[in-house]
């Protein structure tokens, strides 16, 4: 089995290494530095660290004061608590196209046994609505390691980042390049095209695994990048394969799967089967007992790549 | 640009702001006159008697900011930085008409003279504290001041940034609450009152002082004060009049956020000393 990390590990590694790298970094966290992993950067650079104490809304806007004054800017909060702020976001930073970034960690129903208060499966939805906003979901710590300072040092207008909470497995290599706006064929195939982000990228390819047992060719796609999406490759993925399975730790409304379906309806119209959470609240579990009760675990993946595959032109 | 501070001259300056308001909003045909008469008094002793701007550098890193936090009330902004140069005069008759960089509520992309796009109410003080503390990073000296509205002492976020700039001593950041006592549909004490609103920010360790928000002394002198105060922000409540200036405007909800009709806005100009009469036009 491989190396196992959690993203949000990986973003804390790495924003501590970008410090250096920007003296113009600022970074903000509403009390959860500890979780967020953003006190690594704190304990280096307190000139440069605020620690807002519960006060979501506060933080995003004197991060959006700190970013009118010439900063780079990165709040950190869990998904769920961060996105309360999204009038903000909305309106006092990305309404003036703000350098900020907004890295939230705990994402997901993989939160576990906090239960569903703290489980953000709407999160990639409400941020994706707003104009200007892009949206990345790094799928492991080698994502992550080079998806922040790719958008650091690109930083023009706002960006959402999404992070883990639970260790995911290492799926790339350190040869591996992010880029924005640009998906990534992780394994090929032809019969159906399975299109994930996060930790289900990890799911996807043992999902493939399984499939090419029952003789199905999986294509598995990383779309990290939700918006903007590379609509290319999925319409390209949609032609070849015929079938598309869209999988996420995520709602099935207004996320990667909706992303795709509106590419798709638009473009190429194809069978896509949505893997993720049905639109429900979760409770809470482990994250692998979550995952089988809410469908998103291999099972799952296989049954909807096989339904995909059924109902392909 | 050189300070100015003397009454005489700066309430000549004030008349000429509120007939400009009055005509931006009849121009428009919609707009906030209540709130943006009650704040001329302070808006322009910021920009003409207080504050470090340079209306032809307006992003000097030095410079002292403005956030207006009750955006609503953005026609006493833009014709203050008409007054002083900032902006072309003609402009202001553009305010909310498409195209326009007058947006209805402040908009920082389409219009760089503005420190902060504001127009959510609750939101210009926490922007504010990250402006103060970035002075401190930057070892500038340069301050911040916010105008807030009364009514947006109802927003929790406000009382979060109030916390926060207590916390970290944030003196190089004031807060004036344009404290007219209307909110949209009804007066505030009615609505959900405020008081003890300068016990409020003492509590929540500011500098604070009630003065009359409408007389120049009295504005100066508590900038003054601010300005003086050391390991602490400063909050000035000023105490003013909605609708300020118009007899039939002022403690109105009714013109909170109401464009005057043809026959109010003669009467109003006409007390603003303009004749506007028989399609006489103001420039």
């Amino acid at each position: 089995m491989s190396e196992r990390i959690a993203t949000r590990d990986a973003y804390g590694k790495v924003l501590l290494e970008m410090g250096a790298k920007y003296p113009d970094l600022v970074v903000l966290d509403a009390d959860l530095a500890g979780s967020t992993r953003t006190e690594w950067f704190g304990a280096k650079y307190p000139d440069r660290f605020y620690d807002i104490g519960i006060a979501e809304q506060d933080m995003v806007n004197i991060g959006a004061g700190f970013a009118a004054s010439g900063k780079r800017v990165v709040c950190s909060s869990f998904a769920i608590f961060g996105s309360r702020a999204w009038e903000q976001i909305r309106n006092t930073a990305a309404r003036a196209h703000l350098p900020m970034v907004f890295a939230y960690t705990h994402a997901g129903l993989s939160v576990g046994a906090d239960g569903a208060s703290a489980q953000a499966n709407e999160d990639v939805a409400v941020f994706r609505a707003i104009p200007d906003m892009k949206v990345v979901v790094p799928a492991d710590a080698t994502e992550t390691r080079k998806a922040v300072p790719w958008i650091l040092e690109h930083l023009d207008g706002p960006v959402y980042m999404r992070f883990s909470r639970a260790p995911v497995p290492v799926t790339f290599g350190d040869d591996y390049e992010f880029e924005l706006g640009r998906g990534v064929v992780v394994r090929k195939g032809s019969d159906v095209a399975i299109i994930a982000c996060g930790q289900m990228v990890a799911l996807s390819l043992d999902a493939a695994d399984e499939l090419a047992k029952k003789g199905i060719r999986a294509r598995v796609v990383n779309m990290a990048s939700i918006k903007p999406i590379d609509g290319k490759m999925v319409v390209k993925a949609a032609k070849e394969c015929g079938a598309v399975v869209t999988v996420e730790e995520h709602s099935i409304i207004g996320g990667l799967g909706s992303a795709v379906c509106e590419v798709l309806s638009e473009r190429h119209p194809t069978p896509v089967v949505r893997v993720g959470v049905k639109d429900v609240f979760g409770e809470s579990g482990t994250p692998d007992e979550l995952f089988d009760k809410y469908g998103l675990s291999k099972p799952h993946i296989v049954k909807a790549a096989k339904e995909a595959v059924g109902k392909a032109k | 640009m050189k300070r100015l501070r003397d009454e005489k001259k700066l309430k000549e300056i004030a008349l000429k702001l509120r007939r400009d308001i009055i005509e931006m909003i009849y121009r428009a045909g919609s707009g906030h006159p209540g709130g943006s008469l009650s704040a001329v008094e302070v808006v322009s002793a910021l920009y003409l008697g207080e504050m470090n701007y340079d209306p032809h550098n307006i992003k000097d890193p030095d410079r002292d900011r403005f956030i207006l936090s009750k955006g609503h009330c953005c026609p006493v902004l833009y014709a203050t930085l008409a007054h002083v140069g900032a902006i072309p005069r003609e402009e202001l008759w553009k305010l909310r008409k498409l195209g326009s960089p007058l947006q209805g509520h402040p908009c920082m992309l389409k219009m760089p003279q503005m420190e902060l796009s504001t127009g959510s109410l609750g939101q210009g003080l926490s922007a504010g504290i990250g402006m103060a503390l970035a002075a401190r990073i930057d070892k500038r000296d340069y301050r911040v001041y916010v105008l807030l509205g009364d009514g947006e002492c109802q927003e929790g976020e406000t009382w979060e940034a109030a916390m926060t700039a207590g916390h970290h001593k944030v003196d190089n950041l004031c807060a004036i609450v344009d404290y007219n006592h209307v909110q949209q549909t009804h007066p505030i004490a009615e609505t959900k009152d405020l008081e003890p609103l300068v016990d409020k920010w003492r509590a929540f360790n500011w500098h604070a002082l009630k003065i009359d928000g409408n007389s120049y002394p009295e504005i100066f002198r508590a900038l003054d004060e601010a300005r003086a105060t050391k390991g602490k922000p400063t909050c000035i409540i000023a105490d003013t009049q909605k609708g300020k200036g118009v007899s039939f405007m002022e403690g109105d909800p009714g013109f909170h956020g109401k464009a005057p009709s043809d026959e109010q806005y003669v009467k109003a100009m006409a007390e603003l000393g303009v004749d506007t009469s028989g399609g006489k036009t103001y420039e």
